[in-house]
């Protein structure tokens, strides 16, 4: 019966032309082979976000007057609702902690030197973009925290220079973070981000298609020296079947936090309110943020807060462009760059780590 | 237990693991599946027993006219007569439910949705409406008028 449709179909559609690639596409397969799944997972992540994101815009309503009042509602009346929710909630930060690994291990296996620079820059600004659903997602319950989360977000860009004041009323819709704000976050984060996502993701799994996958240089030279240690797997079925075991596994997890630990909603925002204490970011955020606390609030002339966010900004430069500035296969890969690579990962770590503990 | 490790397509212990693992695929997708369907499903309203309401003040009205007022969730029709009695009645017509009105120039009720017509009394006229209105009591609490589901008899 499923033979006999999809025989039709590719009479008319010529379907198989279209798997061919993936039929002669394969994966190397050596001791740091499961480190091309978290790429995998992310994407997967990504897909639960769409589900649960649609599901819950079934009984959301933006606006400052009934947004967390609705969330209530999903939370309490509204059968799974509180499933619903924690999945969405949940799957959000294991996607963001999957796509900094996924980052990380890019970095580490030389996997962003010649030819794939489009195919970093391509996922740099994927995580950007995450990074982005992470906080503009983060004000739709419009509780306490998230409300000082985004007045303290969007006023650290308000400290760039001269195209940080502009951009700051832009992302609130007004001086002030008030019910506009929640809608235009709404906005970006159901339509704006979404639709940015789709076309890059789509950028980037053809690059990937396209250029193959990259062998780690130590792995790559193990090889050369002794060509029949060279073992690679057929990226469909064998990769994939191993790849949906992981989104399995995934799937368990995910479960297993949003059903044993709900997303909690917390206290109405107060506009008008103070401040609770001891009030932080999501996790995410935590190592810029700590960053910037410790910087002193006058740096020689120049303003601390001015300071760390410009830092910020060229630091993340610095890394969507790195490729451009390690050398090309088959020299070998700049130490300076392995060198920053490790700094990178102990200071996000130490800094996040820090700011958990600091009081 | 055979010691033969090769085990040939099509025999039973390879379909028995097949089987298991189809099974728990499906079960795993029905275990996506219900909680969905459950959460797509609105929860019941909270408007519990409304069986009566203030449909209005006496005096609002004028003779051979209606006015519509809300009935728990559902709109309700409230008509003065020209003889001056009052008479309440779902405004949800019986067709397609749209909300019907009081026409003063027809002494009728009129849905202008298809072009139903009611009586004062609810009866169904003419046009599409399958059924007759529901009518309720009416009665006066000081200058209120008082509308509450008719009792079973």
């Amino acid at each position: 019966m499923i033979a006999a449709i999809l025989r039709w179909l590719d009479e008319r559609l010529h379907l198989d032309d279209l798997i061919a690639p993936f039929r002669h596409k394969t994966v190397p397969v050596h001791r740091l082979t499961y480190w091309y799944f978290f790429g995998g997972i992310t994407l997967f992540l990504f897909g639960v976000q769409v589900i649960t994101g649609i599901l819950l815009l079934l009984y959301y309503h933006a606006g400052a007057n009934d947004a967390f009042e609705s969330v209530q509602y999903i939370m309490t009346k509204v059968r799974y609702g509180w499933l619903i929710r924690s999945i969405h909630s949940w799957s959000a930060n294991l996607m963001i902690l999957t796509a900094f690994a996924h980052m990380f291990s890019v970095l580490f296996l030389k996997a962003y030197r010649k030819p794939r620079e489009l195919t970093w820059i391509s996922g740099m600004l994927l995580l950007f973009l995450v990074m982005g659903f992470g906080f503009s997602g983060y004000l739709l319950p419009w509780n306490t925290l998230a409300f000082f989360a985004t007045k303290v977000g969007t006023a650290m860009v308000g400290q760039v220079p001269i195209v940080g004041q502009p951009m700051m009323i832009f992302l609130r819709g007004g001086p002030q973070v008030t019910g506009a704000t929640l809608i235009r976050f709404f906005g970006f984060h159901v339509a704006v981000l979404p639709g940015l996502v789709v076309v890059l993701i789509s950028i980037h799994l053809f690059l990937v298609q396209r250029l193959g996958m990259s062998v780690p240089p130590k792995i790559e030279a193990e090889w050369a020296e002794n060509p029949s240690a060279r073992r690679e797997m057929k990226f469909f079925p064998n990769f994939m079947l191993r790849e949906m075991m992981a989104w399995y596994v995934t799937v368990g997890v995910l479960g297993a936090l949003a059903a044993i630990f709900p997303w909690n909603l917390g206290v109405k925002a107060d506009p008008f309110g103070s401040a609770p204490a001891g009030i932080k970011p999501e996790w995410y955020f935590l190592f810029m943020y700590q960053t910037l606390k410790v910087i002193p609030s006058k740096v020689w002339f120049v303003d601390g807060e001015v300071l760390g966010i410009v830092g910020c900004g060229l630091a993340g430069l610095l890394w969507l462009l790195l490729p451009f500035f390690d050398s090309e296969p088959p020299s070998r890969p700049k130490r300076w760059i392995t060198g920053l690579s490790i700094f990178a990962v102990m200071y996000v770590a130490g800094m996040s780590a820090y700011g958990f503990l600091a009081k | 237990m055979s010691g033969d490790q090769n085990t040939p397509p099509g025999s039973t212990r390879r379909r028995a693991i097949e089987y298991f693992l189809g099974g728990g695929i499906l079960a795993t997708f029905a275990s996506f599946l219900y909680p969905v369907l459950r959460y797509v499903v609105p929860p019941p309203d909270v408007d519990l027993g409304v069986n009566e309401v203030v449909a209005g003040k006496v005096g609002d009205l004028k003779p051979n006219s209606g006015a519509i007022f809300r009935f728990g969730s559902s709109p309700g029709l409230l008509i003065l007569t020209s003889d001056g009695s009052y008479q309440a009645l779902s405004a949800t017509c019986t067709h397609l439910g749209c909300t019907v009105q009081y026409r003063g120039d027809l002494h009728q009720v009129w849905c202008p949705c298809h072009n139903g017509i009611y009586g004062i009394d609810g009866r169904n006229i003419s046009g599409p409406p399958p059924k007759p209105l529901t009518a309720y009591d009416v009665h006066l609490r000081g200058d209120e008028i008082v509308v509450t589901l008719k009792r079973e008899a």
